[in-house]
């Protein structure tokens, strides 16, 4: 398989008042051509930001404050965020779906009119030809007589025909990577599985690469190969997701894991909640940033700095100090 | 009160609720949205019942008519022996106090300008609970206790909690009275994934502490409903298709909309989930103005025959309390 996409040391910050806010701390990571990558973590883990990052659609006071992000052989950094060649790869080459199908399309513009903007602008078609193009594309995300709702508004649409036409914009230009940002958090589960089959369907035939952000573990278990898991802005472990599910090594993740109520679950089962509150980012220590919650901790935890990502077994990483195969301390004093 | 000696809390029977939809410059009424149509469940003291659809199949409707926000368009819910269904405001005041209510959203379900000890004793002045003032802020710090938060932190504002602690406020505030029911409505769903635990442990403890207190718990997260309930009710369109202890649910739901339902929850464990059955639906669910014919789930329905369309099929217990509405259930006996 060969590399589409390599982000290394991505640094976003965001000055406010209060402080320096290090929304992406060091954040590197890679995804292979037709693969599906999971990125999972809680609300402001900087899951979101550090895929905004890569399209460079930070605004201010947001700022990508180091780091490169590789692709096609040049570092997208270099160039302007609204530079001509940023926008040929945005929404071209790396296309993105964004999280709310309600507010993330234009109401005062025909489903068409957005469809076909995209393709007049990359793909140099003529208004006739991108009509076409725009009625095949919502043909193929399932929206049904596409024909005649291509002239119909976004509030014609309901939320999940909305992320369906989101999708058809995100593959109309055939990207190479297409970045999904909670696609289906706002939608219902019935919707949810639809819209996520398609999604893989779609992917495997325009063979683009997707990144699924979210913080479902279920979804990533379902459609991901490989997963990566932030914790406070930073990829606290990553691998394939076979492993990780088998034998997480994070204490995050394993207590991530034990939290979640399941469906197949014996009966009495007892969640087993991560105490404490994910950490404010603003001025964040150097040691790790999970420290306070962790069960597994130990002495060097409190004295040395976060550790980089190292490699536990094979292609699975993680950002710990302790040994998390054994039982934690604290559950043999209960 | 005539409280009576029976278990059940609850028992709801053939509850409607209906909102006209009205048109024009006189609001005359051309139509009805059925938002709930025919209901009917008991809930034992001590139990909790889960309530489980999509968005906009009736599952908040109920819990407000419960509680006697809605007043129903007919049917009963008797609510510790008497039907509170057609109970003028001042008598439904009394019930009340034997019924609470958590919000899905702590950041907007708490006065923002009142301190969270104000809020959390608020009941207790309304239903005259406690008379003396020193009674008072002994209840309020216990109440505080009860839900794990620090009783020296009552003087603070909404703003200054998490949205954990603030949610903690809220089932403090529905703790108040004693009550004998607490209506869940989406109590986790605006919380982190770490933080949603400590609120469903919360919720068992309470209820494992208090003889008799019962939930109904409002959710859309499958996983979530089948952790915390004895039973649950899925419903769809506007009625419960199923109703099953929530051990039977994953090992053998009946209702083609339950499994389908069941089968779109990813689980967290890709093992489990290359062998699982997949079911994916057709379609949306169809707007309860105008819904189809029959049973509201056979447009979409993968096991449908052409009866499907010609009755609207009723629960009918298909051994050991598990209740299916549906006609193609082996055992379902069809009255149409």
């Amino acid at each position: 398989m060969t590399e589409l996409l390599r982000v290394n040391g991505l640094v976003t910050q965001f000055n406010t008042e209060s402080g320096v806010v290090k929304a992406c701390d060091g954040v590197s990571y890679y995804i292979n051509e037709q693969e599906i990558v999971g990125l999972v973590g809680e609300s402001g883990c900087g899951k979101s930001v550090s895929q905004l990052s890569v399209m460079q659609l930070i605004s201010a006071p947001g700022k990508i404050a180091g780091g490169e992000v590789i692709f096609d052989g040049q570092n997208l950094l270099d160039y302007q965020a609204n530079g001509p060649q940023m926008r040929s790869v945005r929404g071209a080459k790396i296309a993105m779906i964004f999280q709310e199908p309600m507010t993330s399309l234009n109401p005062v513009l025909t489903i068409g009119q957005q469809l076909t903007e995209m393709l007049v602008i990359h793909m140099k078609m003529s208004a006739d030809a991108a009509r076409k193009r725009a009625i095949e594309l919502m043909g193929l995300v399932g929206i049904p007589a596409a024909d005649s709702r291509i002239d119909d508004y976004p509030h014609h649409f309901s939320g999940g025909m909305r992320q369906r036409v989101m999708i058809a914009m995100g593959l109309s230009c055939n990207p190479k990577i297409l970045i999904a940002d909670e696609p289906t958090t706002a939608l219902d589960v019935t919707t949810q599985a639809q819209l996520l089959e398609m999604m893989r369907d779609m992917v495997e035939r325009f063979r683009t690469s997707l990144v699924i952000v979210t913080h479902n573990l279920g979804v990533v278990a379902r459609y991901a190969q490989r997963i990566y898991i932030m914790y406070a802005g930073r990829i606290v472990e990553s691998g394939m997701t076979k492993d990780i599910f088998a034998k997480p090594r994070h204490p995050y993740t394993i207590g991530l894991l034990k939290c979640i109520p399941r469906l197949d679950e014996e009966e009495g089962t007892k969640l087993v909640p991560i105490e404490g509150l994910p950490p404010n980012l603003i001025n964040m220590p150097a040691t790790c940033a999970f420290l306070p919650r962790c069960s597994y901790k130990i002495e060097k935890c409190y004295k040395e700095p976060w550790p980089e990502l190292t490699p536990v077994n094979g292609d699975h990483f993680i950002r710990c100090y302790a040994n998390t195969e054994v039982k934690p301390s604290e559950s043999k004093k209960r | 009160m005539n409280q009576k000696n029976d278990d059940t809390i609850l028992d709801v029977k053939d509850l409607k609720m209906y909102f006209p939809v009205t048109r024009g410059l006189l609001r005359r009424k051309v139509a009805d949205v059925k938002a709930v149509d025919g209901v009917a469940f008991k809930l034992k003291r001590g139990e909790t019942m889960g309530l489980v659809g999509e968005s906009g199949c009736g599952k908040t409707t109920i819990g407000r008519c419960v509680l006697g926000l809605y007043r129903p368009s007919a049917g009963e819910i008797v609510f510790n022996g008497q039907d509170i269904a057609g109970f003028p405001e001042k008598k439904l005041r009394d019930v009340r106090r034997n019924m609470a209510l958590i919000f899905q959203d702590p950041y907007s379900s708490l006065d923002p300008r009142q301190s969270a000890g104000s809020i959390v004793g608020e009941p207790l002045l309304i239903h005259k609970v406690t008379m003396a003032k020193s009674d008072y802020r002994e209840r309020v710090e216990q109440l505080f206790r009860i839900v794990g938060l620090d009783s020296s932190m009552s003087d603070r504002f909404p703003h200054e909690f998490s949205g954990g602690q603030r949610q903690r406020i809220g089932v403090a505030r529905a703790l108040a009275c004693s009550p004998h029911l607490i209506v869940c409505d989406e109590p986790i769903s605006a919380l982190d994934v770490s933080i949603q635990a400590q609120i469903i442990n919360l919720l068992e403890e309470l209820q494992s502490k208090s003889a008799g207190l019962s939930y109904l718990f409002i959710a859309h997260d499958l996983s979530v409903v089948r952790h915390i309930s004895d039973r649950v009710a899925v419903m769809y369109l506007g009625r419960i298709v199923e109703i099953c202890k929530s051990r039977v649910l994953y090992e053998n739901p009946l209702h083609p909309y339950t499994r389908a339902l069941l089968s779109a929850v990813p689980i967290a464990d890709p093992v489990v989930e290359s062998t699982r059955e997949r079911i994916i639906l057709k379609g949306e669910v169809p707007s309860p103005l105008n819904p189809p014919p029959g049973c509201s789930f056979h447009p979409r329905c993968f096991v449908a025959i052409p009866e499907c369309s010609q009755g609207v099929p009723g629960l009918q217990d298909v051994g050991e309390g598990h209740e299916v509405a549906c006609i193609r259930v082996p055992g379902y006996k069809r009255t149409f």
